[in-house]
């Protein structure tokens, strides 16, 4: 719009005219009562007009894609050059079960694989130790050892491939593994890449999968850090998750908060161990939630990348701009999902996968409407994927980049959302940073408030959720995949034979220079990648590491 | 309806305690004395803990699937332990095909996603109601 068509002063003066001569009376006379406000809480205006962005400058807040600070996308060519990767995370019952449908999805399209481990893989228990009762195979893949983890990638070319593994406190583990069984297909570890989550500061805020204290927890990470950027360049060493912090609960502002102030104590971690911010930090990504709002989300990844690149330009000097790059990764939120009319959960995907391309994300996971129930079955693991190509193939969305860049509405939302997350890392660093914070217990309180907030609110309607609190009735059962008892016998022979035929001198004495090691603070890495070739289990490295460790005990309050 | 005693306990290895934390503020909004247990419970520290706190009901939630293998031995362990009249309801994700099968075992109520907490509380109040009749001593 030209500046000669109206100034600024007149489009206000024009816009209270406009909502006190039309859209107050007009309202009123239709007395819905309704708030105007995102899942989040956050009060939204019936219109956005030029003067909401006027502090907004196009060259320095917004710039193009590709250049700094990179809120309309981090690549110039975005998916004009490459399409984001489709990424389904699945697992479950034994490795051959899982390898059968990673060889399925890659046949139908998926163009990266990601890895569900069960519970007791995730807790760093053995199958054959008493906590693992019941849970074998059941929330992903029974993986205790290299044996199981030949057999995972059996037949999948570890070059051809990227891999993201959700793992966390035993993430060194399972990297190791992954290593290992790269070289014995004769592929470079040079060669390989993918993702390890390995974000320990979110498991004690908000999934609670956690081993080890958070100060030891924290050394093991910069471990892996200092040892990808020597041996395994092109690997990402982190990914620093909001997703489980918005599934417990927190607002969008929170997730974007939490997970920018946990990438900057990673950060400041690895450099108080010497290492060069720039040849690290390439390497860090990041994980965010889609849910439900619309455009909050796309507001909360666009201010993401924008905080980041200034984070990591301004507070941490680096210059390499591949250290400014907040590249993500989404998954559709799972909390959203509702057990009433599963087949609209469908739909819910839809616009949540949406608003993460709206958004500029890097892969996409797409939940299955069945997964209030159980993990999903082939057929709505399916229509999740194709979900994800309608978006990319069908809809036009990717013609042009940062397609909603420009709206009074987002761009103004995407400012209010920097503004809160800069507000609560300010917080958080007068705190003394993240892991003091999480000592504290704060981010963990701040959830659990906005968990309880909306709970309320749904429970008295204010908030609406279509087949649960409104518009409800009755829907047939839907066909669920079920992992019965037999994957349970069959995973725990293979782990028997494991025990019974390593050389069990060799994983002693590599368990024995594992603890050793770990007393003097040395870099872990390449203990716990002899450990795992030698066939010692996940169980036996994560108690050896438990003697020096200890374990962390949350403390109880609700 | 005060003096009613609940424990809200999580078994298995899952680390979600987003709904376990909701209902234990719902409950004792509601006025009912909460204890809850902390995450990765066995299903003997779960017992015990109920029969130190001397808690009238056990609230089970759980999220990993396992439900099938370790509801049967908490409700073999109240058995054992002469803990019957306790009223065990659960919630979390659990197939509805499951449902019939632990209440067989002796699963008072299983609560499903999107359950609002007030019908938890109405629940709770009914049936215990029933155990101590208005004019009973408790």
């Amino acid at each position: 719009m030209k500046k000669k068509d109206m100034s600024k002063k007149d489009i206000k003066k024009d816009y209270s005219r406009w909502k006190k001569e039309k859209y107050d009376p007009s309202l009123q006379k239709k007395n819905t009562g309704k708030k105007h406000e995102t899942i989040s809480g956050k009060k939204i205006k019936e219109l956005y007009i030029p003067p909401d962005v006027e502090d907004i400058d196009y060259k320095k807040d917004l710039g193009f894609p590709g250049e700094y600070p990179y809120t309309r996308g981090i690549h110039s060519t975005m998916y004009h050059g490459r399409l984001w990767t489709m990424r389904q995370f699945s697992g479950f019952g034994t490795a051959e079960d899982t390898n059968q449908r990673y060889k399925y999805l890659l046949r139908h399209g998926q163009t990266g694989l990601s890895v569900a481990f069960h519970l007791p893989t995730l807790m760093g228990v053995d199958s054959d130790h008493p906590l693992a009762g019941g849970e074998i195979g059941k929330c992903g893949v029974a993986v205790d050892s290299l044996a199981d983890m030949e057999v995972l990638f059996d037949g999948i070319p570890l070059d051809k491939i990227t891999t993201s593994m959700t793992i966390n406190p035993p993430a060194a583990i399972l990297w190791a593994m992954y290593i290992a069984v790269a070289e014995k297909q004769g592929v470079s570890p040079k060669k390989i890449s993918g993702t390890i989550q390995n974000d320990i500061l979110k498991e004690y805020i908000a999934q609670k999968t956690f081993i080890y204290p958070p100060r030891p927890s924290m050394k093991l990470i910069v471990d892996t850090f200092e040892y990808g950027s020597h041996e395994i360049p092109r690997w990402n060493t982190i990914s620093i998750s909001g997703y489980h912090i918005r599934e417990a609960g927190a607002t969008a502002a929170q997730e974007l908060s939490f997970t920018l102030r946990d990438g900057i104590e990673y950060v400041e971690w690895a450099l108080e161990r010497g290492l060069n911010v720039d040849d690290f930090a390439p390497r860090l990504s990041f994980f965010f939630n889609a849910h439900n709002d619309f455009f909050e989300e796309i507001a909360k990844y666009r201010a993401a990348r924008k905080i980041w690149a200034e984070v990591m330009k301004e507070r941490f000097g680096a210059k390499n701009p591949r250290s400014w790059l907040l590249r993500f990764h989404t998954q559709t939120s799972g909390v959203s999902l509702m057990a009433q009319q599963p087949n609209n959960n469908i739909i819910r995907v839809a616009l949540q996968g949406l608003s993460a391309v709206l958004g500029g994300t890097q892969s996409l996971h797409t939940n299955s409407l069945d997964e209030t129930y159980a993990l999903p079955s082939q057929e709505a693991v399916t229509i999740a994927l194709r979900t994800q190509q309608i978006i990319a193939h069908e809809s036009g969305v990717i013609n042009t980049i940062d397609p909603l860049g420009g709206s009074y509405f987002v761009e103004k939302l995407t400012r209010e959302m920097e503004e809160k997350a800069k507000e609560y890392i300010k917080k958080i660093d007068e705190m003394g940073g993240m892991v003091k914070a999480v000592e504290m217990g704060f981010p963990q309180k701040e959830i659990a408030d906005s968990a309880y907030r909306y709970q309320r609110e749904v429970e008295k309607k204010e908030k609406i959720i279509v087949g649960v609190n409104a518009f409800e009735s009755e829907h047939e059962p839907i066909p669920l995949l079920r992992i019965d008892e037999s994957v349970a016998n069959q995973h725990l022979s293979r782990l028997k034979k494991v025990r019974e035929t390593r050389n069990q001198n060799q994983v002693k004495q590599n368990l024995d220079d594992l603890k050793k090691a770990a007393r003097n603070e040395e870099n872990l890495m390449p203990f716990i990648l002899n450990s795992v070739k030698s066939y010692a289990t996940l169980g036996e490295i994560t108690d050896s590491l438990k003697e020096i460790y200890g374990e962390y005990q949350e403390p109880v309050t609700y | 309806m005060s003096g009613i005693r609940v424990l809200v306990a999580k078994p298995g290895l899952d680390g979600h305690d987003r709904g376990a934390k909701i209902i234990c503020r719902a409950l004792r909004d509601a006025g009912f004395e909460v204890i809850y247990s902390g995450l990765r419970r066995t299903p003997e520290e779960i017992v015990h803990t109920a029969l130190q706190e001397d808690v009238d009901v056990i609230g089970l939630s759980i999220l990993s699937g396992a439900h099938s293998v370790l509801f049967p031995k908490i409700m073999d362990l109240l058995k054992e332990n002469n803990m019957e009249d306790i009223k065990v309801v659960a919630g979390g994700i659990i197939p509805e095909k499951d449902i019939s099968y632990l209440k067989k075992i002796g699963i008072s109520e299983v609560f499903l996603p999107g359950t609002q907490t007030q019908s938890i509380v109405d629940w709770i109040k009914k049936n215990m109601e029933k155990e101590n009749p208005p004019d009973g001593k408790s």
